[in-house]
């Protein structure tokens, strides 16, 4: 963002007089990308989606399903909770949530950076295609489930089933798993892991020890069909 | 197989069975082969095409014709429209088609790059849709379709935000008529590096797609996923939803409630690329008798033709079309019809298909990735057998057959449109067909539960 930009005062979005529509129809302006503030957001759904431009969209409130929904090159904070599916198949920019997160955050982002400040709930992760996701607290049961790429990043606890049916994405956990999933271990630490995940703790802002993590990752026991797995198809 | 003159059996080997011989019509050949199959691999059978048993179908169904009391048009004077236009109920930008007869979504990974591109070819000639499928959206495609429907499907694969905005329409897919409660499935030997590329997923893996959507789950979160998907293209293109034929009155009503503007029903004998036999066979209902449950239940909520209905599974022929358009269908997709008419089946690759196991009229391999008419593949040698200029011209061919054959049934029974068919132009051949269908038993005024018993 330029200087000049910055300074400009944020368009702002009052939501309990201005529509929904109104303001992604906004956000939808490629040209006019800057602040924007919004404001009694009230729990209502797809606040912020399908945005295609570098905004800075401050949300002041709670949001329900689908908040920055197909994000691309924004960054979306909200200052409070998140319903079902924030920043749900994220192409790339920012979404962080200062609050805790509902079902499926992140679900089949494909890039960008998605934080949690508090819990994420169950299927935080699902279907990963390369984002990254940060939770600060812990995440429910079935996360990571069939995560394709990018990295799951949990500083709590994870619930059951964690990375079910895992393909290539990684998963980093620094508190007790529940369970791990069909197909999903614990894996070696090398390096190269702990640089990555110092890395997105740092993108995150999150001050954490990357040695305090473990990380899991798929077996890769399920990629062909063999007869001997059929307890698990 | 045939039959000898003394009774006897000739097999396709050529070998003679005697009649004394006794067939098992609960272990018939192909249950015994099937058996051995299941012993010797231990593993489900995959395969392509749609259900092979028979069920009641369009085939079940006749039209009335003008005649004392109603006066036929002219073939080739009176005008007998075809367009359709859906989207109608929320979208800014609706679609309108020349012809009521659409392309069935059909994944790149499923088909080659030459396959797709031709459909599209095909379908834009005559003025009418192609859809993706599991596996997002090529540019080849894309550029060959003048409208292409871009699918939401659980595995999301290849989605992203800037094909929803360079899309025509959006469905949402719930499930296929060829396995309602399946996910996709598209075995190792088709994820080449572009296939693995597009889905984000290691290259040769026997890959499953989820069965359900990973960030809603039941009609109100369906209502606010449309909610979001309009919100994201401006509420400017139309959203399908697509679904299996199963418990199809109340998903027809789910799916209105939630905001589509257009239903897709898919009955059980819809084609797949790659299913379980035993789901191909043994899940869903008949296509017909899916149609009149859908449109019972728009008709209730007084959105026929409204919401429009867009039917498929084992549509081939243009009486089938009609027959579709007469029980209250807007238009209909077709698969395998159209794959067909690429040049799928057909007896001048014989001698491959023989060498693969099988033969033209019954090649289904679609999973294995070898198809020697270059359709269901990603192997670039037999890719390129496929000239898609071609297979779109062939298939324009087809689409014209189907909509000349609609009309003239049409036309015979007095309408101006083929929209104004309806249940009362036809009959039904069967007991089953006409309880199904909803329509009187041929030279009877009986509907099995709907009058007399
Ligand atoms: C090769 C092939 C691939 C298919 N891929 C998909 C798909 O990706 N998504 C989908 O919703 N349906 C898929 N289908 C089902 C079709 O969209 C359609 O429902 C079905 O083919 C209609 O029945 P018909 O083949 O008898 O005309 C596929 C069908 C075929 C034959």
């Amino acid at each position: 963002m330029s200087a000049s930009q910055t300074a400009a005062p944020p368009l702002h979005f009052d939501l309990r007089t201005d529509t929904v529509r109104a303001l992604n129809s906004r956000l939808h302006d490629p040209d006019g990308a800057g602040r924007v503030q919004v404001s009694n957001p009230d729990g209502r759904h797809a606040i912020a989606v399908g945005i295609d431009a570098p905004y800075e969209v401050e949300i002041d409130g709670h949001v329900g399903y689908y908040c920055a929904g197909m994000n691309k090159q924004a960054t979306v904070r909200v200052h409070g909770n998140c319903g079902v599916g924030v920043a749900e198949n994220m192409m790339s920019g920012r979404v962080i949530v200062e609050g805790s997160a509902s079902q499926a955050a992140g679900a089949t982002a494909r890039g960008g950076l998605l934080v949690v400040g508090g819990d994420a709930s169950a299927r935080c992760g699902i279907s990963l295609k390369g984002a990254n996701i940060v939770v600060r607290g812990s995440v429910g049961h079935m996360s990571a489930f069939m995560a394709q790429r990018g990295c799951l990043v949990v500083c709590g606890d994870a619930g059951e089933a964690l990375g079910d049916s895992l393909y290539e994405a990684r998963l980093y956990v620094r508190g007790e798993v529940a369970s791990l999933g069909a197909d999903c271990i614990a894996k070696e630490m090398r390096d190269e892991h702990l640089e990555q995940l110092r890395a997105l703790l740092e993108a995150a802002e999150v001050d954490a020890d990357p040695a305090d993590f473990r990380r899991y990752g798929s077996a890769r026991q399920l990629y062909n069909f063999k007869i001997d797995n059929v307890g698990v198809y | 197989m045939a039959t000898t003159e003394s009774g006897g059996t000739v097999l396709a080997t050529g070998r003679q069975v005697a009649p004394s011989l006794r067939e098992s019509a609960t272990f018939d050949r192909n249950v015994i082969a099937e058996i051995q199959r299941a012993a010797r691999e231990g593993m489900y059978d995959i395969r392509g095409f749609g259900a092979k048993r028979r069920v009641p179908n369009f085939d079940d169904l006749l039209f009335l014709g003008a005649s004392v009391s109603r006066y036929p048009l002219e073939g080739y004077r009176e005008r007998c429209a075809t367009d359709v236009t859906i989207g109608t109920r929320f979208a800014s930008e609706p679609i309108h088609l020349d012809i009521p007869i659409t392309i069935a979504g059909m994944s790149f990974g499923a088909l080659s790059g030459n396959a797709k591109e031709a459909l599209g070819r095909g379908a834009s000639e005559v003025g009418t849709s192609t859809t993706t499928g599991d596996g997002g959206m090529t540019p080849e495609e894309r550029e060959h379709s003048n409208k292409l429907i871009y699918q939401l499907l659980p595995s999301r694969y290849g989605m992203n935000p800037d094909d929803l905005r360079r899309a025509d329409a959006i469905e949402v897919v719930i499930g296929q008529g060829a396995k309602p409660g399946g996910g996709g499935m598209l075995l190792g030997h088709k994820i080449s590096d572009r296939v693995a590329a597009m889905r984000d997923l290691p290259k040769g893996i026997d890959q499953r797609s989820a069965c359900r959507h990973p960030d809603w789950t039941g009609p109100d979160d369906l209502e606010i996923k449309i909610e979001e998907l309009r919100e994201i293209t401006d509420w400017r293109i139309p959203i399908y939803i697509k679904v299996g034929a199963t418990r199809t009155y109340y998903d027809v009503a789910l799916a209105v409630k939630a905001g589509a503007d257009a239903i897709v029903l898919d009955g059980m004998q819809g084609g797949t690329a790659a299913t379980q036999e035993v789901f191909i066979e043994h899940v869903g209902i008949p296509i017909l008798a899916a149609i009149p449950q859908a449109v019972e239940s728009l008709m209730e909520l007084d959105m026929h033709r409204k919401v429009q209905l867009i039917v498929s599974g084992g549509i081939r022929t243009g009486a089938d079309v009609a027959k579709a358009l007469a029980l209250g269908a807007d238009a209909v997709a077709i698969g395998v019809g159209a794959l067909i008419a690429l040049g799928d089946n057909a007896p001048e690759h014989e001698a491959e298909y023989e060498r693969i196991g099988s033969s033209s009229g019954f090649y289904d391999d679609w999973q294995a990735g070898l198809d020697p008419a270059g359709i269901s593949t990603q192997e670039p040698e037999l890719e390129a057998r496929l000239d898609p200029v071609l297979g779109g011209r062939r298939l324009a061919n087809y689409l014209r057959t189907l909509t000349l054959e609609c009309q003239t049934l049409a036309r015979a029974c007095g309408k101006s449109h083929v929209h104004n068919l309806e249940p009362e132009d036809l009959c039904a051949l069967t007991i089953e067909a006409a309880a199904m269908a909803r329509v009187p038993l041929a030279g009877t005024s009986w509907i099995p539960g709907v009058n007399g018993i």
